[in-house]
């Protein structure tokens, strides 16, 4: 099946994909022709123009044959692809961050009484879930994808079907953006898209799950190295939690809205379950098998204990897990659960640390590229910034810390050291890595650029978190404030007000962090224009030659 | 065991992550669905009236959950600032819950009943009018929406899949249910009343020629947190007792 060879006639996945696709189209015409719910008319013709739109593309691609890329050696155009989209979307949901961040800040802007697309409660999930789900999900994938080819020695498996895992993605993505600005959503953090986005996207995962596992098992290494181990957690967890988050009753098979199958507090916790393991295992266990690979190839040095990365991956998948319940402490959530949930997210402080030990101290003998390679250094720092984010977990999961950070804005600022520090950064690194290996060119455009790109959004980081802990410290203080009569010091109202010049400083610096990623752009689109072609770092056809 | 075993073997290594993975979350989730005390019955909770239900729809829809909770937690000032602390069984008919995660705005868990409808109405059209420090977007399109229920029955026999108690009489009557809840002139207030005790019928936006969007929402917030009566409710009880 996975023959890549002219001479073979056929091709299973050339064969079922556009099945699928045409099928997929003719879904989406039923939707949009038989509903009587406006927002499914309007997501019916999206999903029946995306299908189209991949049918297209085979049907270009293949029509002439197998393309080069898939003559021998690695799958390298689908993880281009992933890095042309990761920008795209990273771009794209940065700025609607900006946009809902000066909305907080100066509430008339960009805001019409009589048009709802606009309004802050349909915008935020359009951000959550453009970098994290848009953009880092295109990272994960394109990184992973590269990653296991090379660890593996062998190509993804199932022809086309990495390019199919690539577009029903971004099929998905576009379907759940659209989506919530037309007002479908199941309100579940970090969950919002509807039953049938959801169901699209199981489908989607157990290709990716395939087509990833499929190089592990033709692979020419006796072991499977340790970013594979984190990439394939992340895979199976986020589908597991997927799958059970997302059980809902659809009102009907042409309604955009479901009702979810749990209710309240079971309701609450399987929610919580998922979204704090949307956080470790997409942004975390994910994140790290980046880390694995891209730190120790970009230092030149092997990682730096082989039995600390066996201990932190089993010790931070098992810990991890148990941790949703501190989104929920004092509620109504059985007191038993919410202890449980705090001790763990305690003990999780540990193995994260062990990771971020095990990544910091691979630059042993090679501390001097911090210096002189900037890559390296955004790698590092962002490193840093995980262990960061990892102490300031665990501390505002003790109860008595909880009673006071919760619902305000320092859990929105601890969210975000770690999206923009751990997970921006290391992301950020590995695209810069990935460019010129893939294009083929002997370095970047501009390692002053980089410079640039780092600082700019370092300082953008040091602002949004700064203001956010003043912000979110000062909100809660002022909710439990009592003044000498006993009675409650502040209105809720003069805590919103108090907040302004917060989300002020919030907004610049969010505008400083987008402007560092726009010079990153612009850096990488030099680079793939850049005429220079390379050496020989990219490891090798000769070797890839063989595979398949 | 030697580790080499699962890094030689990717089905091994699979199978050790699913098992893992699945530990924490069967110890924590698993038990709040069958121990008695997760979800202690209480006396006035009932499913929510077809009006209320659309008002609930809008309020997903919008993402209102984005910046309202609806979980007022057990600690002194939210107590006296919100209300009695939510109980387990006030979002026991929620599908799915609304507790929130943020509060830029305040908690709308007992917000029924403490604004007239004609504040929430001009509040919701323009947040300013009423409130100049608010930062909350204006929702005027509502007053300007008619609702549209054709759907209600189906979405009555979707919650009732997932659990809610709606009977078929409740489902058969559900459009006469919403409209007599948004225009108590009419003749089905009784049997709506009988159906659904406590529930509040007036014209609630103000607009008495159109069942508005705006009625829904209005509807769904001035009974929030309205059902069970603390006056009655005794923390220390011994049915109450976890």
């Amino acid at each position: 099946m996975q023959s890549a060879t002219s001479e073979s006639p056929l091709r299973l996945d050339l064969a079922l994909i556009p099945t699928l696709l045409a099928l997929g189209f003719f879904a989406g015409i039923v939707e949009a022709a038989r509903s009587l719910d406006p927002r499914m008319v309007v997501q019916g013709w999206t999903f029946a123009g995306c299908m189209l739109a991949i049918g297209a593309w085979y049907l270009a691609t293949y029509a002439d044959g197998p393309p080069k890329d898939e003559r021998g050696g690695y799958a390298n155009d689908v993880v281009k692809a992933g890095v042309i989209a990761s920008m795209f979307w990273g771009i794209a949901g940065m700025l609607v961050g900006l946009i809902i961040a000066l909305q907080l800040a100066f509430p008339n802007l960009f805001y019409f009484p009589d048009l709802p697309w606009t309004n802050f409660g349909r915008m935020r999930p359009l951000h959550t879930s453009a970098v994290i789900f848009a953009f880092g999900g295109n990272v994960l994938i394109a990184t992973s994808f590269y990653v296991v080819q090379r660890t593996c020695k062998a190509r993804l498996f199932g022809g086309s079907l990495p390019w199919f895992v690539f577009w029903g993605y971004n099929t998905f993505i576009v379907l759940a953006g659209t989506g919530y600005l037309l007002g479908i959503t199941q309100s579940r953090e970090y969950a919002e898209p509807e039953w049938y986005a959801d169901l699209w996207l199981t489908l989607v995962w157990v290709c990716y799950l395939v087509t990833f596992l499929g190089a592990i098992w033709k692979r020419k290494e006796p072991h499977i190295y340790v970013a594979n181990w984190f990439f394939l957690a992340f895979i199976v967890t986020i589908a597991l939690l997927h799958v059970v988050n997302n059980l809902a009753v659809p009102v009907s098979l042409l309604s955009s809205k479901s009702y979810s199958l749990f209710s309240g507090v079971q309701d609450a916790l399987i929610q919580w379950w998922y979204g704090h393991n949307a956080v470790g295992f997409f942004l975390t266990a994910g994140f790290l098998g980046i880390m694995y690979y891209f730190i120790p190839k970009r230092a030149e040095r092997p990682i730096y204990s082989y039995r600390l990365s066996i201990v932190h991956f089993w010790t931070l998948i098992f810990i991890y897990i148990w941790a949703g319940p501190h989104h929920l402490l004092y509620t109504a959530l059985p007191e038993w659960a919410q202890t449980l949930g705090m001790t763990f997210s305690i003990i999780l402080w540990m193995p994260s640390w062990g990771g971020m030990i095990n990544g910091l101290m691979t630059l042993s003998g090679a501390w001097d590229k911090l210096r002189t390679d900037p890559v390296m250094r955004m790698l590092v720092v962002s490193v840093a910034f995980y262990g960061m984010a990892t102490f300031e977990g665990p501390v505002m999961s003790i109860k008595t810390v909880n009673a006071l950070s919760h619902y305000t804005n320092w859990t929105v600022g601890h969210v975000h050291s770690g999206a923009l520090g751990w997970v921006g950064y290391v992301s950020f690194g590995a695209l810069y890595c990935l460019v010129p290996w893939l294009w083929k060119k002997k370095g970047l455009y501009s390692n002053a650029l980089v410079e640039w790109h780092f600082w700019i959004s370092t300082l953008g980081i040091v602002l949004y978190i700064t203001a956010l802990w003043v912000a979110g410290i000062m909100q809660g203080l002022m909710w439990r404030a009592y003044n000498d009569y006993g009675f409650l010091e502040y209105s809720f109202v003069e805590s919103v007000q108090a907040m302004h010049p917060y989300y002020i400083i919030r907004a610049l610096g969010g505008a400083l962090y987008l402007l560092g990623a726009l010079v990153m752009a612009y850096n990488l689109w030099r680079t793939v224009r850049a005429p220079l072609a390379l050496s020989s770092e990219i490891p090798a056809s000769a070797l890839a030659a063989e595979v398949v | 065991m030697k580790h080499e075993i699962l890094e030689r073997n990717s089905i091994l290594l699979l199978v050790g992550i699913l098992v893992v993975v699945a530990i924490g979350g069967a110890v924590e989730i698993a038990p709040l669905f069958w121990v008695n005390g997760t979800v202690e019955k209480v006396q006035g909770m009932r499913p929510y009236t077809p009006l209320e239900l659309k008002g609930r729809d809008i309020y997903v829809r919008e993402g209102c959950y984005v910046c309202h909770s609806q979980m007022v937690r057990s600690l002194r000032d939210e107590v006296e600032r919100y209300g009695h602390y939510s109980l387990a069984a006030e979002s026991m008919y929620d599908h799915p819950f609304q507790w929130g995660s943020e509060r830029t705005g305040p908690d709308l868990a007992r917000v029924g009943g403490k604004y007239s409808d004609e504040w929430q109405r001009a509040h919701l059209a323009d947040p300013r009018s009423v409130v100049p420090e608010s930062v909350m977007p204006p929702y005027k399109f509502l007053e300007q929406t008619p609702l549209d229920y054709r759907d209600i029955k189906d979405e009555m026999k979707a919650n009732r899949a997932v659990g809610v108690p709606y009977s078929d009489d409740d489902i058969v009557n559900a459009p006469s249910d919403l409209e007599a809840q948004a225009d108590p002139n009419g003749d089905g207030l009784d049997a709506l009343e009988k159906r659904y005790p406590k529930v509040q019928a007036r014209d609630f936006d103000g607009n008495p020629k159109q069942i508005t969007e705006s009625d829904a929402l209005i509807a769904y917030l001035q009974m929030l947190g309205t059902l069970v009566d603390f006056k009655t409710y005794h923390p220390d009880a011994r049915e109450n007792r976890r």
